[in-house]
């Protein structure tokens, strides 16, 4: 049971990961390759203020801190002309130094001295909190994405040609969706550290990855055909990825493995369609 | 209202790929016209609607609108008064947007970045708007808008370019890929709201029929020029076999 619930705790920190994820995947139809970086910036940035005193700021702040990669990398994509892949992967490799310089140095800090508790101290309430938190997130997020500037980010992703010919600016939108995109990221990396007491400059191998299960496994479940649906699907899917997870350290992976695990899950579930046509197409071969 | 002044585009200066475009285009519409553009592929039409809506760079010459200098404005800053269709429908609109949700695109944005951008009264509006199509599109406000018919789609991209009227409507074959009925239907009201909304419009197209019965001037365009420009009256006394001499120049 206790297993149990620390595995909701934690999917419901990784949902915000996914919704972050979501804007950039989904929404832009461009994965973003900065949350590797990002997210630690978050938990960096939060934990060094939460050591400070400043526990709540520090989740605002790690959140400001990932707008701020997000941007870089916009800035990267629109006004230097680099490919978005690319672009992503040079915030991400500089964003290594910088948090290690926020850390002042150090490749971890732990926050079981800090002088303030922080929301997600009682563990009576921390799972009280991860609802409201991951919930309010997703309605906030549903609730931009229906006003007319949500619609014009939505429209960015889905006809770029369209929106270039309106009289909307398609690199603002870039900035705007991958700053707020980033900010997300961030938040669910300071949650993260504030949840385990516990910051590491490593600790982003893999984010976008763990991020993109949650989505596809809320796809796979829900089959949203609506943003709202869609995005609640991202928030199942983030949990119910977590609880497969737990399932799968009780049954004797190492963890050290899980990587590999979340890659070949997603590889998987992104290729099925492409399996079911193949196999019919066979089918149909052989009758 | 529009105006060319030696508008040139070559694409791929200096290199043996080199393509003169436009040649030294000088051409001016007065407020309100409805030009109808001919010539055979390649002659230069799409590359004249670039040059005026921003998407191609011209190599010499100015674009005027409403008397402004707009040469060096970039496409989104022009956008604003100039409205486009294109050949293909599923260029004028976002597939995974619904019906309403693509009209708004067009008609809410004036009120602000954070208001809702589908609300009760827009629902009306749209509602009236689209019952003059037709095509019983009022009742799929929530559809998907990559769910339906090419003529579907087009009708309401053209309902989105009119429902905040602009300056200039730029049609570019806006009906060559629909079928013949649907062609017809989507040019009818291609006309009429050009004629109510009181829209300056040109209109590039490949049937010389829909060109000499719709539009009050017609321009031929070949080899990067302008090459005959009838004025209404020598509009009406020309026949489908006149023109086609001008396509063996
Ligand atoms: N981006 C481009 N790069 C190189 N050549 C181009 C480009 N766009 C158009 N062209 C060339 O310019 C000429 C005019 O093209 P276009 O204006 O599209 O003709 P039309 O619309 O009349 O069929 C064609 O020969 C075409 O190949
Ligand atoms: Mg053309």
């Amino acid at each position: 049971m206790e297993v149990i619930l620390r595995a909701v705790e934690l999917g419901l920190i990784f949902a915000i990961l996914s919704l972050g994820e979501y804007i950039t995947v989904k929404v832009m139809d461009s994965p973003d390759l900065t949350v590797d970086g990002s997210f630690v910036t978050g938990g960096c940035v939060c934990a060094m203020l939460t050591l400070a005193g400043m526990p709540n700021i520090g989740l605002a702040a790690a959140f400001a801190a990932g707008v701020v990669c997000g941007c870089m990398t916009a800035f990267l994509e629109t006004k230097m002309k680099i490919q978005p892949l690319l672009a992503g992967i040079l915030t991400m490799t500089g964003l290594y130094s910088i948090n290690l310089r926020v850390m002042g140095g150090a490749p971890n800090v732990s926050l079981f001295a800090a002088p303030v508790p922080t929301l997600l101290s009682n563990p009576d309430t921390q799972l009280i909190v991860l609802l409201g938190a991951a919930g309010l997130i997703g309605l906030l997020l549903y609730l931009f994405f229906k006003t007319n500037l949500g619609l014009m980010l939505r429209a960015c992703g889905d006809n770029e040609n369209m929106v270039k010919s309106s009289s909307i600016n398609v690199d603002n939108m870039k900035f705007l969706g991958l700053g707020l995109s980033n900010g997300l990221v961030a938040l669910s990396g300071a949650l993260l550290a504030q949840f385990q007491n516990f910051a590491d400059v490593t600790g982003g191998t893999g984010m976008l990855v763990l991020g993109l299960a949650g989505i596809i496994i809320g796809e796979a479940v829900l089959r949203p055909k609506t943003i709202g649906v869609g995005l609640s699907a991202a928030v199942v899917g983030a949990v119910l990825y977590r609880l497969l997870y737990t399932v799968a350290l009780q049954l004797g992976f190492a963890a050290t493995d899980m990587n590999l695990v979340s890659a070949v899950l997603v590889a998987i579930t992104i290729s099925i369609p492409v399996l079911q046509r193949k196999m019919k197409e066979k089918r149909k071969k052989n009758a | 209202m529009l105006e060319l002044k030696n508008a040139g585009v070559v694409f791929n200066e200096g290199t043996t790929l080199e393509k003169t475009a436009l040649n030294d285009v000088s051409v001016h519409i007065q407020p309100g016209e409805f030009v109808t553009i001919l010539g055979s592929n390649g002659a230069g039409k799409s590359t004249f609607f670039n040059v005026v809506t921003g998407a191609a760079k011209l190599s010499k010459g100015q674009v005027f609108l409403d008397g402004k200098d707009i040469t060096d404005l970039k496409e989104h800053q022009r956008s604003k008064n100039i409205g486009r269709l294109y050949q293909d429908p599923s260029q004028g609109t976002a597939p995974h947007l619904t019906v309403e949700e693509n009209l708004a695109l067009a008609y809410s944005r004036s009120r602000g970045p954070f208001s809702m951008a589908v609300q009760k009264s827009d629902q009306e509006f749209f509602k009236k708007n689209l019952k003059r199509l037709d095509m019983g599109l009022e009742e799929r406000l929530k559809t998907p808008i990559g769910l339906l018919s090419g003529g579907q789609r087009q009708a309401v991209a053209l309902m989105m370019s009119v429902l905040n009227p602009p300056k200039l409507l730029l049609l570019d074959e806006h009906t060559a890929a629909l079928d013949p009925k649907s062609a017809q239907m989507i040019l009818q009201i291609t006309s009429q709201l050009i004629k109510d909304e009181k829209i300056t419009a040109l209109m590039i197209t490949h049937n010389m029929k829909d060109a000499l019965e719709y539009g009050d001037r017609l321009l031929i365009f070949h080899d990067g020029k302008i090459v005959k420009d009838f004025s209404k009256e020598e509009k009406e006394k020309l026949q489908v076999k006149d023109l086609i001499d001008f396509y063996d120049i």
